[in-house]
C-alpha cells in the first residue's frame, strides 16, 4: 500500500476514526492490528520474516534480563564476601552469556537480512569469478523478494536489543508491544530508525483527540504529499529518462540529471518522513525527526548530520563507536603509536572504524557495488576533509571569509554538488557507467543543447518546469523560515483566513498539480527500496 | 466555540465548493473533439417516455436514427450508446434506464460479446463519467475498471483530469455548466462519405467461444428484460470491420433459440435494407453515415413496428410536438454538416454552428 495511494488515505480515515473512538487503554493494540494489516498488504508471507525478528528479540531480550536480574541479584547478596576480583570476574562471565545469546540474535536477524539482501549479491559476484577463472558451473541466484521494510526494521530490533544487553534500558515485557515497536506501520517504508525508549513513551500511551496534535500532523503530511507528488514524481520522469538511456544523455544532461535527482530525492525522503511522522503525530506518537535542511549544509560531514539523522545516528553508536573503542582497536592504536608515531596510531582505529560503518551504510542502502562505491567514496571525501582541516584553518585565518554570506554560500553550493556527484552512483546502478558519465561531463562539450531544446526532450513539458520552480521556491522558503522555529506554530498564530488560505492552496496544489492518476507511474518512495 | 465551529464548516463548504467548480471546469467537455463523450450525459436531460432503447457500441449510435424510426414509424426510441460499450456496461446502463422508464423494447448489439474483460480505460471513461451516482454506476465501475485505475477517480473525477490544468481551452470554460446537444436521442450524425474499398477478412482466432464473462451479463439482461416483461432482441449491425464470424453469429443464433429471443445479423441483411457500401459509410464500412443510419432505421423500424407492434404514437399530441422540435434540430444540423462538408471538403466541426445556437437558446 503506497503512502500516496487513495487506498492508504482510506485506511488512515479508518484508523483515525476508529482509535479515537475505542477505549484509550485499547489503541495500541488497535496500531499493533492496522500495522499487520498494513504490512500484510506487501504480501501476508512476509508477515513471517517480522514475526520470527519480533520473535527472536522479545526472548533474547528476556533472556538477556533474567542474566542481567541474576547477576545483579548475586552481586548484592555477596557483596560483603566477593573481592573486587571476583566481582570482576563474575561479571565478565555473566557478560559473556549474555554476549552468547545477543550473538545468537544478531546473527539470526541480521542473518535473514543478510540472506535475503545480500546472498545473490554475493552469488553474483562469485559467479562473476568463475567466469575470470573460466568455470562454466555458475551458481544459481536464488531471487529472493526483499520483504517491505526489513532494513528498516531489523536495524531496529537490532537496535534495541543491544541497548538491553548494554543495559541502557530493560526489556519489554510485553512481547505484543515490541512487536508493536518494530512493526509500527508509518516507520516500517522508509524510517526514521526510531529507539525503543523514546518512541515507547508515545507509541504505547493513551491518547486523546487533541486538535492541535491532529492539525499539526494533518498539515505535515500534506506537506509530504505536495513534496512527493508534486515535486518528486514529476522530476522522477526526467531523471528516468536521463539515467536509462547513458549513451544518448551524456554531458551537459549527466549535470542535470545530478541536479534533478538531488531535489527529486530529496522532496521524495522528505516528503516520505514529513507523512510518516505526520501520521504519527496524528496518531500522538511522536517519531524522531530524520532532516534538517542538509542542503543548507557547509560541508558534508555537517551534510551527514542533517540528512538521514536516525541512520547516521545507528551507525555511530551501534557500529564505529563499538569498532573504534573496541580492546582490539586500542591495542592496535597503542601497537602504531608504538612503531609509526602519535599522529598515525591515534587515526588508525578512527579510520578503520570509518571505513567499516561506510561500507556497511553503502551496503545497507542496497546489494550492489554502485552503493560500496558510493559508500566509500562518502568515507573518502570525509577523510580528506579531516585531514585538510589544519589547511582550511589557515586560509579562515588569512583571509577571515567563513563569516560571510558569499563564503557560506560557496560552502553550502560545494557541498549540495559533491553530493550530488556522489550520489550519481544511485542513479546509474553501474560503477563504470557511472565513471564513463563523469568523464562525459568534460569530454562532451555540449551545454548549449541544453538551451536549444534540449530540456523539453526529458520527458518535462514547460508547464511541468513551471511547476517543478515553483514547488522549488515553496520547499527553500519553507527551510529558511524554519531555521526561527516552527513554521506550523507561526501559521497557527495567523488569522484564520491565511491559516485556511494556506491549507486549502497546498491541498489545491496536491489535488491539481500532482504527478498521480493515469499517465502517471505511482512511484514507490525511493527509501523503500533499500 | 461556537464562532470556531461555525469558521470550520464555512471553510469545508467552500472548499467543497471550489473542488466542484474545477472538477466541472477541468473534465472533459466532447463538444469539438471526441463528440461521443456526451452521449451518455444527453439522455439525463430527454424525456423518458420511450417505447424502443437501444444499448450498445459504436454500431448503435451510429447506426440507427431515432428521428427516422419516428418519421417512418411513430416510434419513439433512445440510443444509451457509448464507444466500445462492453457488454457489462449495456446490462447497467439498462438498468438504469429502467429506473427511469420502461420501454417495449430493448435492442441490443452483439459485437460487445467478443470482450470478455476490461479493455481500455479511456473508453471506460466515456461511458462512465457521466453516468449518474447509482448502485448501477457503482456496479459498472467495478466491473469495468482495469488493474491500474482507482475506483474514487470515477466518483470525484478530478483526480483522474487534475493534469488539464496545463491544457485548459476557451471551451472548458464555455461549457462549464451547460453543454449544447450533440446528438438526436443518442444517435451521432455524420453526412460524409468515404466508401468500402476493401472489406478485411478476419484473421484466424485459436478461440471463437465468447468468454464466460460475456454470457454472464447476457443472461444477467436476458433476465433482467422477462422480469420487466420487455422484448430483448439481439442484433449485429451492418458494420463491415470489426469483423464477424461466423462462428461468433451461430453462438448467438444458438442462444437467442435457447432463450427465445429475436436475433438479426443486419450485415448479412445489407442489400435487402439497401445499404451501398460505395455511399452509406464514412469510414469505409466501420459505421454508417446519415444515409445509411436512415435506410438501417427505415428497415428496422418496420420490423418493430409489424413484428414487435411498438406502437405509433404520431398521433399522441404533445409527443408529436417534443419529436418535431428533435426532427428540427436534426435537420437543422444536417443542412449544417452538408454545408461544412461542401465548404471545406470535410466536416470541420460535425454542426457546431447548430450546436451554438442551441446554447444560446
Amino acid at each position: 500500500m503506497l503512502f500516496t495511494s487513495f487506498q492508504f488515505i482510506l485506511f488512515l480515515t479508518v484508523l483515525f476514526v476508529v482509535y479515537y473512538l475505542i477505549p484509550k487503554k485499547f489503541q495500541w493494540m488497535l496500531l499493533l492490528l492496522a500495522s499487520y494489516i498494513f504490512y500484510s498488504f506487501a504480501g501476508s508471507k512476509y508477515l513471517f520474516y517480522i514475526l520470527i525478528t519480533t520473535v527472536s528479540t522479545y526472548f533474547t531480550g528476556r533472556m538477556l534480563n533474567q542474566i542481567q536480574s541474576i547477576s545483579a541479584a548475586y552481586l548484592k547478596e555477596n557483596k560483603e564476601t566477593l573481592t573486587r576480583e571476583d566481582r570482576k570476574a563474575y561479571k565478565a562471565g555473566m557478560k559473556k552469556k549474555q554476549r552468547r545469546w545477543l550473538t545468537i540474535c544478531l546473527l539470526l536477524n541480521l542473518g535473514i537480512l543478510g540472506v535475503i539482501k545480500y546472498l545473490d549479491f554475493t552469488i553474483g559476484n562469485i559467479n562473476s569469478v568463475l567466469d575470470l577463472l573460466k568455470v562454466n558451473n555458475n551458481l544459481p541466484l536464488m531471487g529472493f523478494v526483499l520483504p517491505l521494510g526489513i532494513s528498516f526494521y531489523t536495524f531496529m530490533s537490532v537496535g534495541y536489543i543491544i541497548d538491553v544487553y548494554r543495559e541502557k534500558y530493560s526489556y519489554e515485557k510485553n512481547i505484543a508491544k515490541l512487536a508493536l515497536f518494530i512493526s509500527f506501520f508509518p516507520q516500517v517504508i522508509q524510517g526514521p530508525i526510531s529507539r525503543f525508549d523514546e518512541l515507547k513513551e508515545t507509541l504505547f500511551a493513551e491518547h486523546s483527540f487533541n486538535t492541535t496534535n491532529i492539525s499539526f500532523g494533518l498539515q505535515r503530511i500534506l506537506f509530504g504529499f505536495f513534496k512527493k507528488v508534486v515535486i518528486a514524481d514529476r522530476l522522477l520522469v526526467a531523471v528516468n529518462t536521463i539515467v536509462r538511456d547513458p549513451s544518448e544523455y551524456q554531458g551537459v544532461y549527466v549535470l542535470v540529471g545530478m541536479f534533478f535527482y538531488a531535489i527529486e530525492l530529496y522532496a521524495d525522503f522528505t516528503g516520505g518522513i514529513d507523512i510518516t511522522i505526520g501520521v504519527a503525530q496524528v496518531l500522538g506518537v511522536k517519531l524522531p525527526e530524520n532532516f534538517e535542511r542538509p542542503y543548507f549544509s557547509k560541508s558534508i560531514v555537517e551534510y551527514w548530520r542533517r540528512w538521514h539523522i536516525t541512520m547516521g545516528t545507528w551507525f555511530k553508536d551501534y557500529i564505529f563507536f563499538p569498532i573504534s573503542v573496541s580492546k582490539s582497536m586500542l591495542n592496535l592504536s597503542k601497537s602504531c603509536r608504538a612503531r609509526f608515531g602519535d599522529a598515525i596510531g591515534k587515526r588508525v582505529p578512527v579510520y578503520i572504524a570509518t571505513i567499516v560503518t561506510w561500507f556497511a551504510t553503502g551496503i545497507w542502502h542496497g546489494a550492489a557495488w554502485n552503493f560500496v562505491v558510493w559508500g566509500l567514496g562518502n568515507c573518502l571525501v570525509i577523510l580528506v576533509s579531516q585531514e585538510c582541516m589544519p589547511l582550511y584553518d589557515k586560509f579562515h585565518n588569512r583571509f577571515h571569509v567563513q563569516h560571510t554570506l558569499w563564503y557560506r554560500l560557496f560552502q553550502v553550493m560545494r557541498t549540495f554538488w559533491l553530493m550530488s556527484f556522489l550520489r550519481t552512483f544511485d542513479c546509474y546502478r553501474n560503477v563504470p557507467t557511472t565513471f564513463k558519465m563523469y568523464g562525459t561531463i568534460i569530454t562532451k562539450g555540449n551545454y548549449q543543447e541544453l538551451f536549444q531544446g534540449g530540456l523539453m526532450q526529458l520527458g518535462l513539458t514547460l508547464s511541468d518546469y513551471i511547476v517543478v520552480i515553483f514547488g522549488v521556491v515553496l520547499l527553500l522558503m519553507v527551510s529558511l523560515l524554519q531555521r526561527n522555529g516552527s513554521v506550523r506554530e507561526k501559521l497557527a498564530a495567523k488569522p484564520y483566513i491565511i491559516r485556511y488560505a494556506t491549507y486549502f492552496a497546498i491541498l489545491l496544489a496536491i489535488l491539481i498539480l500532482g504527478a498521480y492518476g493515469v499517465g502517471y507511474n505511482a512511484s514507490q518512495f525511493i527509501y523503500s527500496q533499500f | 466555540m461556537k464562532k470556531k465551529i461555525l469558521i470550520n464548516i464555512a471553510a469545508v463548504c467552500f472548499a467543497v465548493l471550489i473542488l466542484f467548480l474545477l472538477q466541472e471546469l477541468f473534465m472533459p467537455k466532447y463538444v469539438s473533439e471526441i463528440r461521443e463523450g456526451s452521449l451518455i450525459e444527453e439522455y439525463y436531460d430527454d424525456e423518458k417516455d420511450n417505447d424502443v432503447i437501444f444499448i450498445g457500441d459504436c454500431e448503435v449510435y451510429e447506426n440507427f436514427s431515432p428521428i427516422t424510426l419516428w418519421e417512418k414509424y411513430g416510434i419513439t426510441s433512445f440510443i444509451r450508446g457509448s464507444a466500445q460499450q462492453l457488454i457489462w456496461q449495456s446490462y447497467y446502463l439498462l438498468e438504469e434506464t429502467l429506473k427511469y422508464e420502461k420501454p417495449e423494447v430493448v435492442v441490443f448489439n452483439v459485437l460487445s460479446m467478443k470482450y470478455d474483460v476490461p479493455q481500455k480505460e479511456a473508453y471506460n471513461r466515456l461511458t462512465l463519467d457521466k453516468m449518474k451516482l447509482s448502485m448501477s454506476k457503482i456496479n459498472d465501475i467495478t466491473a469495468s475498471m482495469m488493474e491500474d485505475e482507482s475506483f474514487i477517480s470515477y466518483i470525484f473525477p478530478l483526480l483522474r483530469y487534475h493534469s488539464r490544468w496545463s491544457e485548459l481551452t476557451w471551451d472548458d470554460f464555455k461549457y462549464m455548466f451547460h453543454k449544447p446537444k450533440i446528438s438526436h436521442n443518442g444517435f451521432l450524425m455524420r453526412v460524409d462519405v468515404k466508401p468500402v474499398t476493401v472489406i478485411p477478412e478476419g484473421r484466424k482466432l485459436a478461440d471463437y467461444q465468447f468468454g464466460q464473462n460475456s454470457y454472464d451479463y447476457l443472461d444477467k439482461m436476458t433476465k433482467l428484460c422477462k422480469e420487466n416483461d420487455i422484448e430483448l432482441i439481439l442484433i449485429k449491425a451492418p458494420s463491415t470491420y470489426p469483423y464477424w464470424y461466423d462462428e461468433w453469429d451461430a453462438q448467438m443464433v444458438q442462444y437467442a433459440e435457447e432463450n427465445n429471443l429475436a436475433y438479426y445479423n443486419f450485415l448479412e441483411m445489407s442489400s435487402e435494407i439497401g445499404i451501398d457500401f460505395n455511399t452509406d459509410t464514412y469510414d469505409a464500412g466501420l459505421h454508417l453515415n446519415l444515409s445509411g443510419a436512415e435506410k438501417m432505421s427505415n428497415y428496422f423500424g418496420k420490423i418493430l413496428s409489424e413484428e414487435f407492434k411498438v406502437p405509433d404514437r404520431r398521433n399522441e399530441l404533445d409527443t408529436s410536438m417534443v419529436w418535431e422540435k428533435k426532427a428540427d434540430y436534426y435537420y437543422t444540423m444536417k443542412e449544417d454538416q452538408l454545408r461544412e462538408l461542401a465548404e471545406y471538403g470535410y466536416l470541420k466541426s460535425y454542426g457546431a454552428l447548430v450546436q451554438n445556437n442551441d446554447t444560446e437558446d
